[in-house]
């Protein structure tokens, strides 16, 4: 593995983007930065700005006003960087699935590296969800 | 010599310890939070990662500014820590490097606003503006709180100033106390840290002047930082501790002195909320620079 990657995996800093989402998994996400988890312990930080970001990480339904905003943003994200799917809306569309406004999934939109499931996930999944994503990309924490 | 002054200690040694001072810094905050905090290594995982991606350049900012800013700011920044480790270690210095020193220290903040306005993005932009009003706000108290150990020793020379204070530091007197009070707190503002972090506010406008800045850039702006947060503490134990003495016990006082420092500051920095621009102003023209103009009364007078 590159230093280039290794050095990533240590320190994924991570913008955290809503696509339409009713909040939950925003709110389960900040969660995963108190003290009780503190994810910070393994380098994350939340970034406000989309080029200081590596991570991607979307939550909500993908509506048809925020894709045009996503793929902006997935353009501005300076590579290598990894995107995480936060919840069943941004996994499979979840109950959204046959509405008007929710075309299609956030996988045929961008590659998505890891998906975490929940509605929403807890903190203890999303941080297992990292964890996966380290060792996909062949780390170890 | 000089290139070897430059790199083994203005640049080499000083980024070593100022990502030391960075983890103590994100430590402390972390504990102060009742969180872990991150491992010891994390500046440099930081580091390695940014100068491994890709260099964004915003569509219309001014490619060449844009991209020598960062450089522009951690020249001055070696420059200035080179002064000082040569001045502490190993020679005489020369006539007014104090004047050198304050003039350099200037430097990456100056770097900052050109890259901010470079960048052409409107928050770059108001970030820089608020750079520039700070600026002009805690230069004023700085250079008067940093004037006492002149009048103290009577002479510009910053290996005069360490020389006279082997018998007695400055921060003994009442003066030396009030201006390095008001020293600190400049210096609180000079490394953007709340409750003076108007310029780069994270939660308001997204980091400010370096919003726009990634990979390199990104990661040269964080050693900067960094590297300062190492250069201004010394300098405050230069001018008021008598510089960093490396014999025998001193050695526990030099790394307290320093460690105290680091920590006020983060500390300060943890216990605040974020001050309006107009009120950091105020801050500074009013309370911070009266004070600074009693600790200079008192330095003529001689306590």
């Amino acid at each position: 593995m590159s230093l280039k990657l290794k050095a990533l995996l240590k320190s994924p800093w991570v913008f955290h983007l809503s696509t339409g989402s009713c909040n939950n998994c925003d709110i389960e996400t900040l969660d995963c930065l108190t003290p009780r988890f503190d994810i910070e312990r393994f380098g994350m930080l939340l970034v406000g700005s989309i080029k200081h970001a590596d991570v991607l990480l979307v939550s909500g339904s993908c509506n048809r006003m925020s894709v045009e905003r996503m793929k902006e943003l997935f353009e501005q994200v300076p590579k290598p960087c990894l995107v995480v799917a936060i919840g069943t809306c941004a996994g499979s569309r979840g109950i959204f699935k046959d509405s008007y406004n929710c075309p299609v999934p956030l996988d045929k939109i961008i590659p998505v590296d890891v998906y975490i499931p929940g509605c929403p996930p807890k903190p203890e999944a999303i941080i297992a969800g990292a964890v996966k994503l380290i060792e996909k990309i062949g780390g170890t924490l | 010599m000089t290139i070897v002054y430059l790199i083994v200690f203005g640049f080499a040694a000083t980024a070593i310890l100022g990502l030391i001072t960075s983890w103590i810094d994100r430590k402390v905050t972390a504990r102060v939070q009742y969180r872990v905090g991150p491992p010891f290594l994390q500046p440099v995982y930081d580091l390695v990662k940014l100068l491994g991606k890709e260099t964004v350049i915003p569509a219309g900012a001014s490619k060449v500014t844009f991209l020598i800013a960062p450089v522009i700011g951690i020249s001055g920044v070696i420059a200035v820590a080179t002064l000082f480790w040569v001045n502490q270690f190993f020679s005489e210095g020369f006539m007014g490097d104090w004047i050198v020193a304050i003039y350099l220290l200037a430097i990456p903040s100056l770097s900052i606003i050109l890259g901010g306005f470079a960048s052409r993005n409107p928050l770059a932009s108001l970030g820089a503006a608020r750079e520039m009003k700070l600026v002009i706000a805690y230069e004023l108290p700085f250079i008067l709180a940093a004037l006492v150990p002149v009048i103290n020793s009577h002479s510009i020379r910053l290996s005069v100033i360490i020389d006279s204070q082997a018998g007695g530091v400055f921060a003994g007197n009442i003066s030396g106390i009030l201006a390095l009070i008001v020293a600190i707190l400049c210096v609180q503002a000079k490394l953007a840290l709340v409750p003076f972090d108007i310029p780069e506010a994270e939660t308001e406008i997204v980091e400010g002047p370096i919003v726009e800045y990634s990979g390199p850039g990104l990661a040269i702006f964080k050693l900067m930082k960094n590297m300062l947060f190492f250069t201004l503490p010394f300098f405050l134990i230069i001018l008021f501790f008598g510089g960093l003495r490396l014999n025998g016990i001193n050695i526990l006082w030099t790394i307290l002195e320093y460690v105290g420092i680091v920590a006020i500051i983060t500390v300060i920095r943890n216990t605040n909320p974020r001050v309006r621009i107009d009120q950091a102003v105020r801050f500074f023209w009013g309370p911070m620079t009266l004070i600074a103009i009693v600790a200079v009364i008192l330095a003529l007078k001689g306590l």
